[in-house]
């Protein structure tokens, strides 16, 4: 007789032995040791909650600490791979195999152990992509989170950084697997339930708060003017031929600037309530001043950021807020918005070779993908027309009749030509293909793919792909912004004019751009005590960023 | 310190009636770039002191364009370098030259 309860049966078991150290859900923060011990099993696919900002970080460090003789083999299911316990785990013998998104500050490390073999690797995915085969194939046996508090009940109150854990308790709780919560405290009555408690089956009191990384900050005292050239371009070469309302920004200086030149340069040009209207967006400090100029009109986010939690909550009208005031973040929801219903992603690279492809790795780090190119690409799934997509589609074809022509999502890369200590952002082969070579991986980590890429703006003006009619006027087009790199001193010259001419490349001065415009002074915060001033004193930057 | 020397022909002088310009600062990564009108109107010279050596031939390349991309005949421009890369260079020469076009600047 076929059992068909044997997840379920194999859960009881796992509550059974774990509720051994526990007092109802409520596992002491001493007995944690033992009580992981009991519930694990060797070979289980574990998702330790490590997201691209908040970490499940003491259930990661009691993790590291088990005993390799009996725990070990575990499958690793996590987006986000942060925190040295993560690798750690590897080192020890306690986990083998591992499946993730992002490796930020681990990238290195990350690169040596599975150059050295300590990792057998599964693959490396974007957000979505890895949150969809928690569905499939990677459904977790044992999911470890974080949250801010819960009640006895196990009901979970995520705060502003809800991030991934929904998306993780989904689909391990609902399919015979099991769920351990940190929170900071146990509370009577949790704020908001983010989590539901019967999803929920044990719980630790950390006694203080998971970690937070801030990643979204960055100061405005840091941007250089021809970064603010580039956003310049943006602005007046793209938002506002192509109408871009609903968008995603990346991260660096470039889109910082184009956030800090809206509220200016932008209202020089009239285009206040004509673009950047809604967003799937981080909570960027550099917004600020943006929003405040009632710019924009609804941000939805990924995850929360440090110092912005009563600026979110005292400005409901943009940010999505839960009962009790603050943020709801999701991430899964928010990828899945930036793909769908935004008409662009801008954000900056390391390297971009001559077919357009783009990459952040470098020959001994592998970052991961994270969601760029989530939102870096063109969602063939998409069916609403918009003034952005419908121009981009006809632009990339002209011949199709508009009934039967898809839209295209502009998908812009911006940076200066040299990067960090003058390596070139322009490049003939990507140093993933290396990487690719020596860790003998199938394919290469290419963050965004050269046919998804429709823009590429430098200090030197932009090149639109999307007119491009060959692979040659598109290699000609991506070396005639390229600059004094070598790809960019390589340019047929003649070839770059013609192309000039068509309107594929356009330079500053053929968008009537002020060179003296780019100055420092056009930004409407110019460092972060700017922008705590412009918040009316409601962003709280973190201590690393506070120099005054 | 190495000091360099090009000298281009332009048939668009500079506009403008401003004797001189200057602007950028001598600092780590940028660049000071004092222009004077005092060439023929089919010249432009272009003197660079600068503290990283080997690199005369990218100083021709970013020179050459914006020699051919703007106005910058009748111009002598001198440049002390702190290392600038070449985007702040170009970015530099081209608000010289719309600094020494406006009566206001």
């Amino acid at each position: 007789m076929k059992a068909w309860d044997t997840q379920k049966k194999a859960r009881y078991r796992r509550i059974e032995a774990g509720s051994r150290f526990a007092e109802g859900k409520v596992v002491s923060k001493d007995d944690l040791p033992r009580f992981l011990d009991s519930v694990l099993t060797p070979g289980d696919r574990v998702c330790l909650e490590g997201d691209n900002q908040k970490q499940a970080d003491l259930l990661a460090q009691a993790l590291a600490g088990l005993d390799p003789a009996r725990i070990h083999d575990l499958h690793m299911v996590q987006s986000g791979v942060v925190l040295p316990e993560h690798l750690d785990l590897f080192d020890k013998g306690i986990a083998r195999k591992l499946d993730f998104s992002y490796s930020g500050p681990q990238s290195a490390r990350i690169a040596r152990m599975l150059n050295g073999g300590q990792i057998e690797l599964g693959a490396v995915h974007t957000y979505l992509e890895l949150f969809a085969r928690y569905f499939i194939d990677l459904t977790p046996n044992v999911a470890l989170i974080a949250a801010v508090s819960a009640d006895r009940d196990g009901n979970l109150y995520t705060g502003p950084n809800t991030e991934d854990t929904p998306t993780v308790v989904e689909a391990t709780s609902f399919k015979g697997g099991l769920v351990i919560a940190q929170v900071a405290e146990i509370v009577d009555k949790v704020p908001r339930v983010d989590i539901p408690g019967d999803q929920v089956h044990f719980l630790v009191e950390a006694k203080k708060p998971f970690y937070v990384e801030p990643l979204f900050t960055r100061d405005p005292g840091a941007i250089t003017e021809t970064q603010i050239l580039t956003a310049m371009l943006a602005i007046k070469g793209l938002y506002q031929p192509y109408g871009i309302k609903r968008l995603n920004h990346g991260i660096g200086f470039n889109t910082a600037a184009i956030e800090l030149l809206l509220p200016t340069y932008g209202e020089k040009l009239g285009l206040k309530g004509q673009v950047c209207t809604q967003w799937a967006l981080n909570p960027h400090p550099t917004l600020i001043p943006a929003i405040e100029a009632g710019w924009v009109e609804q941000i939805h986010c990924f995850g929360s950021e440090v110092g912005m939690d009563k600026y979110i909550e005292a400005r409901p009208d943009i940010f999505f807020t839960g009962a009790d005031g603050s943020l709801r973040s999701n991430r899964a929801f928010c990828q899945t918005a930036g793909l769908y219903a935004c008409d662009m992603f801008i954000g900056s690279t390391l390297q971009i070779d001559l077919a357009g492809h783009s990459s952040t790795v470098t020959a001994n780090r592998i970052a991961g993908f994270g969601g760029a190119p989530n939102m870096g690409s063109d969602p063939h799934g998409r069916r609403h027309p918009s003034e952005a997509w419908l121009k981009a589609g006809a632009e990339a074809d002209p011949v199709t009749p508009a009934p039967l022509r898809r839209g295209r999502k502009l998908v812009v890369q911006i940076g200066e030509t040299f990067g960090d200590k003058n390596a070139p952002t322009f490049v003939e082969r990507l140093d993933a293909l290396e990487l690719a070579d020596k860790l003998k991986l199938d394919l290469a980590p290419i963050m965004v793919y050269g046919d998804d890429v429709t823009h590429i703006v430098t200090e030197e003006g932009i090149a639109n792909l999307l007119l491009c009619r060959s692979l040659d006027e598109r290699e000609q087009a991506i070396r005639g912004v390229a600059g004094y790199t070598e790809v960019g001193r390589r340019r047929d010259k003649k070839m770059v004019e013609t192309l000039r001419e068509r309107g594929v490349i356009r330079r500053p001065e053929d968008l009537g751009i002020d060179p003296l415009d780019a100055d420092r002074r056009m930004l409407a915060a110019r460092s972060i005590k700017d922008l705590m001033l412009a918040s009316g004193g409601l962003y709280d930057p973190p201590s690393r960023f506070r120099n005054w | 310190m190495e000091k360099l020397t090009f000298k281009f022909e332009t048939n668009r002088a500079a506009a403008g009636s401003l004797k001189q310009a200057l602007i950028g600062v001598v600092a780590s990564g940028n660049l000071e770039v004092l222009l004077e009108r005092t060439e023929n109107p089919g010249d432009c010279t272009i003197e660079i002191a600068t503290a990283a050596h080997g690199f005369g031939e990218v100083w021709e390349a970013v020179l050459a364009d914006f020699v051919s991309r703007r106005a910058a005949g009748g111009l002598r421009i001198s440049i002390n370098d702190g290392g600038a890369r070449p985007d702040t260079v170009s970015l530099r020469l081209a608000q010289a030259v719309r600094m020494i076009e406006e009566s206001l600047a």
